[in-house]
């Protein structure tokens, strides 16, 4: 199945879905140095992030967040993807510095966790294997 | 998106590596918002200096950017987590003013200004009505919009440098006359004086504003606002409601210049704001930190104080947060020896809401409703709202 959606940061990536219907914020939700979600009561409290496709609908909180994901990047503990519903400046913004691919406008109940997606950043798809 | 020659140019790496990544963020923020085309900008205004909130991955992106990159328009910073001069009496540490000069020196490897000042306004970074701008700040880019006519978005870290790099911001938002209408008529049938109250109502409209899902108030009833009332009041509305534009009736300049909002009316009383206040002022105080100048104070607000303090001591951990240049002139009028020998300490380039002194105060009492927010949230200090005045009585309490 193909999903096709927006292109927001260039890039391909195949990898495992990790997927959330909570927002992400990088700074102080997530722990930069182990990529492990760390917001109390998230859905996805206590699981790395690290080299899978990160799916959820949106980014929240502090713009700090694009910093926190680049310095994830330079630890090798970043995602390998990100897919949003419907991004914010700070996710795109993030996506960006950290060259993470990344798509938006997917409809991200069609994606489930641990499926093998194809994030292609450059085509705005994604492929559900 | 429709590009310039030089955009396009910028964008396939023509003009370095820093303006190539810089165009790649304002194009893509462009075309997630739908901007038709980019504007040039006239000035701009960065956050994120503060070296607790950078930390090195915000370090190592601005190296990375100052390997090849220059401003193209006056550029000014942020403040940062700390006085440059006298960050050892503030009780800074070491290896923290360390890396916080680390930051400003990257930043004026780039050719900003390293002002580190929350009100560029005041200190030469002052655009005109109309101009286009790309702030970050959200008390400095409600008060360019609203009471300068100015016109930018609300912008983060990287965006504001981005648009450094390239003079360049994609056009939406608030840069169009479209976006810029007043969507709820707010009716003050109180007198509302001093930047304490000025801070309190922009609290009670800030609040307002989120509950009804709104951004945009104009404000009718205020006969007369000083530029730190203002000040305040775009700090705290900003803080509160997440405003980045509000139109008040005879003071601002644009607020003729679209229809009054009559759909949905407000009316603010003597008990609405008092009610606020007291939302402001914590149980079980104690407090023994004073802070004034949130944003920075002016130098109006200095002589005020040095007045207010004029042969007094004060009893209790006492900062006045300003911009360098304004601390020069104080310094050249005297009104720091007098704020000085009465105990009291400046803290120039940083404010007690970026300095890194989270847990180290009790209670902290200030005139400005933003600092009461941070000093919650951020120091986890109990907190108290007064006017300038009663701040200084009770810190030679």
């Amino acid at each position: 199945m193909k999903l096709e959606g927006r292109k927001i940061y260039k890039g391909i990536a195949e990898a495992e879905a990790i997927v959330t219907k909570d927002g992400i914020s990088f700074y102080g939700g997530v722990d930069p140095d182990t990529g492990i979600v760390v917001e109390v009561g998230h859905d996805l409290e206590g699981q790395s992030i690290t080299g899978k496709a990160l799916v959820f609908p949106t980014g929240k909180g502090s713009t700090v967040g694009s910093y926190t994901m680049y310095r994830m990047k330079k630890n090798n503990m970043a995602p390998a993807a990100i897919v949003n519903e419907s991004i914010d400046t700070i996710i795109a913004v993030g996506c960006i510095i950290s060259e993470i691919p990344c798509v938006d406008k997917i409809d991200i109940n069609c994606i489930k966790n641990g499926q093998k997606i194809i994030v292609n950043g450059s085509k705005g798809t994604v492929e559900v294997k | 998106m429709r590009l310039e020659p030089i955009e396009k140019d910028m964008l396939e790496g023509k003009h370095g590596k820093s303006a190539q990544k810089s165009m790649e963020i304002l194009t893509t923020l462009g075309e997630i918002f739908g901007a038709e085309c980019m504007v040039d900008v006239h000035g701009v205004q960065i956050a994120g200096v503060s070296y607790a909130n950078l930390g090195e991955a915000g370090l190592e992106f601005l190296n990375e950017m100052a390997e090849d990159g220059k401003v193209r328009v006056l550029t000014t910073l942020n403040p940062a987590g700390m006085d440059r001069e006298n960050w050892r009496a503030l009780g800074i540490d070491e290896e923290f003013a360390k890396n916080q000069n680390r930051a400003i020196d990257t930043f004026a490897k780039m050719g900003i200004i390293t002002t580190c000042s929350c009100t560029p306004y005041l200190i030469g970074n002052a655009p005109h009505y109309g101009q286009h701008i790309a702030w970050a700040e959200s008390s400095a880019v409600c008060y360019s919009n609203s009471v300068i006519g100015a016109r930018t978005n609300r912008e983060g870290g990287p965006s504001a440098l981005a648009a450094a790099l390239t003079g360049k911001t994609p056009k939406y938002g608030y840069h169009l006359d479209e976006n810029r209408h007043g969507q709820i008529l707010f009716e003050i049938n109180a007198p509302v004086k001093g930047t304490d109250e000025f801070g309190v109502l922009g609290k009670l409209i800030g609040d307002k504003l989120v509950e009804l899902g709104k951004k945009i108030p104009y404000i009718a009833g205020i006969p007369s606002a000083t530029v730190e009332e203002l000040k305040s009041f775009c700090a705290s509305v900003a803080t509160y409601g997440g405003t980045a534009l509000f139109h008040m009736e005879g003071i601002t300049p644009e607020y003729n210049k679209y229809t009054k909002p009559s759909e949905i009316v407000i009316e603010i009383n003597q008990d609405d704001l008092d009610k606020t206040r007291t939302e402001l002022i914590d149980d079980d105080l104690e407090i023994d930190f004073v802070s004034l100048g949130c944003p920075h104070a002016s130098i109006h607000e200095i002589a005020k104080i040095a007045k207010l303090l004029e042969g007094k001591k004060v009893k209790k951990e006492f900062w006045i947060t300003t911009a360098r240049p304004t601390k020069r002139i104080a310094d050249e009028a005297g009104y720091s020896k007098i704020i000085e020998d009465a105990g009291a300490k400046f803290a120039a380039d940083t404010c007690c809401v970026v300095a890194p002194i989270k847990g180290r105060f009790k209670g902290i009492m200030v005139d400005s409703a933003k600092a009461c927010y941070y000093g919650r949230a951020k120091n986890k200090f109990k907190v108290k709202i007064g006017s300038t005045e009663q701040c200084v009585e009770e810190a030679i309490k």
